[in-house]
């Protein structure tokens, strides 16, 4: 009885062949995911990694509801032409608190992994309203809705919670100041010293030009000043996080 | 009574989605439900006017059950029109930024909408449609589990409706063609799993000893999407009453999760399962055997065990561990034979009804549609090479190996299939018009040429130019200077998804008029009817 000829018995037993496509198709995915969850160097040691300031991660919400990853990447890669472009090429361990990821698969757009520092807030501004008044050239559509938005969270400290659940570092006295954080970051008449003690680097004061209001604006802007920042390539060793 | 309990059980619902859409704690949720709210509220107002308090007419048991599968087939080609239109609409938005419309209608925002309209309402109906008709047929047993058909078949149109206002919304999980949020992803896991006993326990009362291979593919496609969707969309919400959840993974792992899922969403939405449409609609129109018996073995489980490995292939160069994507390469590359083992097994069932080509415009959309798979499955293994990916990646190079795929392979075989089954399900002689078959068939295929052709030359300009160097050392082109290049060719990508949706809705209307049972009168395709001979 060839080989061939065995596989009938598997064509006249549907659940014999549904275990069997079942467990056929397991095996890729263990393999190669699996190991990154206990694999030590999956991610590097470095310093300055923290989680999303309330109002960053608020911003980066807004990032992910306007669906920018379709066009931007947050991923250089480590060749000569996009180290130029970009900066230093992004490391696992700066994408250790995003849930979800943010690589992105597609630049329609220039990658935005170190885009934050690089512009100041109200070019931000000015672009996010109306992308075409200081790059001509640029076919993003225009986001002047986030603006007159404000902010809209009845309990933000419930986002930071989730975050926790899957593996954030977030202390319980971060949990404890989310909501007074969020608008802190963004209200230039607020005592934001807590929210630079908590999360360091973050960008404080009026960033839409409105300091009336907190608004989704305030929020987008923030997390995308942050982005890239946390690590000090000054003091980072390539050698030592080589992997 | 007809629909009572269905009538109750949908009262609930609505009344629990209106209690959310008043409770939310976060305003596009809120609008969300509000949609549900009217969305089953709608359903349940039709059910209410067709009941009847009479006992229902006994069903005849016996005959296969098709109203699901008409049903499907309806929605196929509507989905398919949506989202081929959807997708019209945002080339167009990156050829002339000033169509997007903020908030609702920015690109961001329709992007998805067009990639699940077409993966999953389009072809996810196709899908449904066509294994619940091939495994009634190659069984000869009816549906499995009474109205569970209809279930299936309703809840997974609510669960379009559901992620495409989502997106609207701004609801996104931001996992591309994942991006439903936690509660629609729980809805599409019931749904997923009635299909699966569905399909399971339709094969389980067969008639016939053996299972047919086009039953394997469809089987291994709903098993590992099951799989897929659960794993990937593990995530923790905020709030049970507001739409925005976090993924249980970050960073890397949470990156090769989405693409082993994104990957095999092409791997087995788009290939298993279309494979198996392969397998029973290109011998039925073909009226030829299968080619070979052992082939489909071999390249069966080749197929299944290889495409669950390629996943890490999106995410060269990356921060994704070096020997991940090496084996995502290996793997990748490894794949080109089983995938060519299915389009020589699907092409050379032709052996010896070549001739058709000539005169049967649909196994001419066949044919096509198993070249393009090909086609497809060859660039694929070369773009993973990581330096070719060096190049490709992040252009429109890969946009345009996607649409090759899509419109080539799943499109023109669905269209295949629907064109097969559209007068068997509705007792029609034949379809309303052979003619407006050959105009789809070359305006797809055209489409498509046109489309891939344009995306290959600006993915490669654009990965050269974003590396050209001067001889001083220094980047030749800043971003934005690349971004203008891509004009001509989105215009022209634009004229390309036209012209395939053009050939949509001719279909939409040839399948219209067939349902209504009209015919159309024309002369029959040159050399379908032996032409007269004089007599000797």
């Amino acid at each position: 009885m060839g080989l061939m000829d065995k596989h009938a018995i598997i064509e006249k037993n549907a659940t014999l062949l549904l275990v069997g496509s079942l467990l056929v198709v397991t095996v890729g995915g263990i393999v190669e995911i699996a190991p990154l969850f206990y694999l030590d160097n999956t991610i590097e040691k470095v310093e300055g990694m923290r989680p999303y300031s309330p109002l960053e991660l608020a911003g980066r919400n807004i990032y992910v509801r306007e669906g920018c990853y379709l066009c931007h990447s947050q991923m250089i890669r480590p060749f000569r032409d996009e180290v130029e472009r970009y900066g230093h090429y992004s490391l696992a361990a700066e994408s250790m608190y995003d849930h979800p990821f943010q690589w992105g698969s597609k630049r329609t757009g220039p990658d935005l992994a170190r885009v934050g520092n690089r512009y100041s807030n109200e070019w931000h501004v000015q672009h996010l309203m109306d992308p075409r008044s200081v790059v001509p050239e640029s076919i993003m559509p225009r986001y002047a809705f986030l603006k007159d938005a404000p902010i809209e969270v009845k309990d933000f400290s419930t986002h930071l919670v989730a975050n926790a659940r899957v593996g954030v570092p977030y202390s319980d006295d971060m949990i404890a100041h989310a909501n007074a954080d969020l608008m802190a970051q963004a209200d230039p008449n607020a005592d934001a010293s807590g929210v630079e003690k908590r999360y360091p680097k973050a960008k404080v004061g009026d960033l839409d030009g409105n300091p009336q209001q907190v608004t989704e604006m305030d929020a987008l802007v923030a997390y995308l000043q942050m982005l890239g920042t946390l690590v000090d390539f000054k003091t980072y060793d390539d050698a030592a996080g080589y992997r | 009574m007809k629909f009572g309990t269905e009538i109750v059980v949908l009262s609930l619902f609505a009344f629990a989605a209106l209690v959310a859409a008043g409770f939310g704690v976060e305003g596009p949720f809120r609008q969300h439900m509000g949609v549900l709210f009217f969305a089953v509220a709608g359903f349940t107002a039709i059910l209410l006017r067709n009941t009847d308090f009479k006992p229902a007419a006994p069903i005849d048991t016996s005959a296969y059950m098709d109203g699901p599968i008409r049903y499907g087939a309806i929605a196929t080609v509507f989905w398919g029109v949506v989202g081929m239109l959807v997708g019209v609409i945002i080339a167009l938005q990156l050829a002339y930024p000033h169509l997007n419309i903020q908030p609702w209608f920015n690109f961001g925002r329709l992007r998805p909408l067009h990639t699940s309209g077409v993966v999953f309402a389009f072809g996810g109906n196709a899908l449904l449609c066509t294994s619940l008709y091939v495994v009634q047929r190659t069984c000869r047993a009816r549906l499995f589990g009474g109205k569970l058909a209809w279930f299936v078949f309703w809840g997974y149109q609510l669960f379009i409706v559901m992620a495409a206002t989502g997106y609207l919304l701004g609801i996104t999980e931001a996992r591309e063609y994942a991006e439903p949020e936690w509660y629609v992803d729980l809805w599409l896991t019931i749904v997923w799993v009635a299909y699966l006993i569905l399909f399971l326990g339709t094969i389980l009362k067969r008639k016939e000893p053996h299972i047919y291979v086009a039953n394997w593919f469809y089987l291994s496609f709903i098993v590992t999407i099951a799989m897929l969707h659960v794993v990937n969309n593990l995530s923790m919400p905020a709030s049970f009453l507001g739409s925005k959840s976090y993924s249980a993974f970050s960073g890397v792992q949470d990156a090769l999760t989405q693409w082993w899922y994104g990957h095999n969403a092409v791997g087995f939405f788009l290939t298993a399962g279309f494979l198996g449409m392969m397998y029973y609609f290109v011998p039925k129109q073909a009226n030829r055997p299968v080619y070979s018996y052992r082939l489909s073995i071999v390249h069966f489980w080749a197929i299944i065990f290889l495409y669950i490995w390629a996943g890490p292939h999106h995410l060269h160069y990356t921060a994704l561990p070096d020997w991940a994507q090496t084996l995502g390469m290996a793997f990748s590359i490894m794949l080109w034979m089983p995938s060519w083992g299915g389009m020589i097994n699907g092409l050379m069932t032709l052996s010896g009804a070549w001739d058709k080509l000539r005169t049967d415009p649909i196994i001419r959309m066949m044919v096509m549609a198993v070249a393009f798979y090909g086609m497809s499955t060859f660039e694929g293994p070369i773009m993973s090479i990581k330096t070719v990916n060096s190049l490709s990646h992040y252009t429109d190079w890969t946009i345009g190996h996607v649409h090759s795929g899509a419109l080539g392979w799943v499109g023109m075989i669905s269209f295949g299939a629907i064109y097969y089954m559209v007068p068997k399900l509705w007792n029609r002689e034949r379809l309303y018009s052979l003619r407006l078959v050959t105009w789809h068939f070359w305006l797809a295929t055209l489409g498509i040429v046109v489309y891939a052709a344009v995306m290959w030359v600006s993915g490669i300009m654009q990965g050269l130019m974003w590396r050209e160097y001067d001889e001083q050392g220094f980047l030749v082109y800043s971003f934005a200077e690349t971004v203008a290049a891509m004009h001509p060719f989105y215009v022209m990508r634009a004229i390309g998804g036209a012209m395939y949706l053009t050939g949509a809705l001719l279909m939409a209307w040839n399948v219209t008029m067939t349902i209504l049972g009209h015919q159309r009168e024309e002369q029959p395709m040159p050399g379908s009817e032996p032409a007269l001979r004089p007599a000797e």
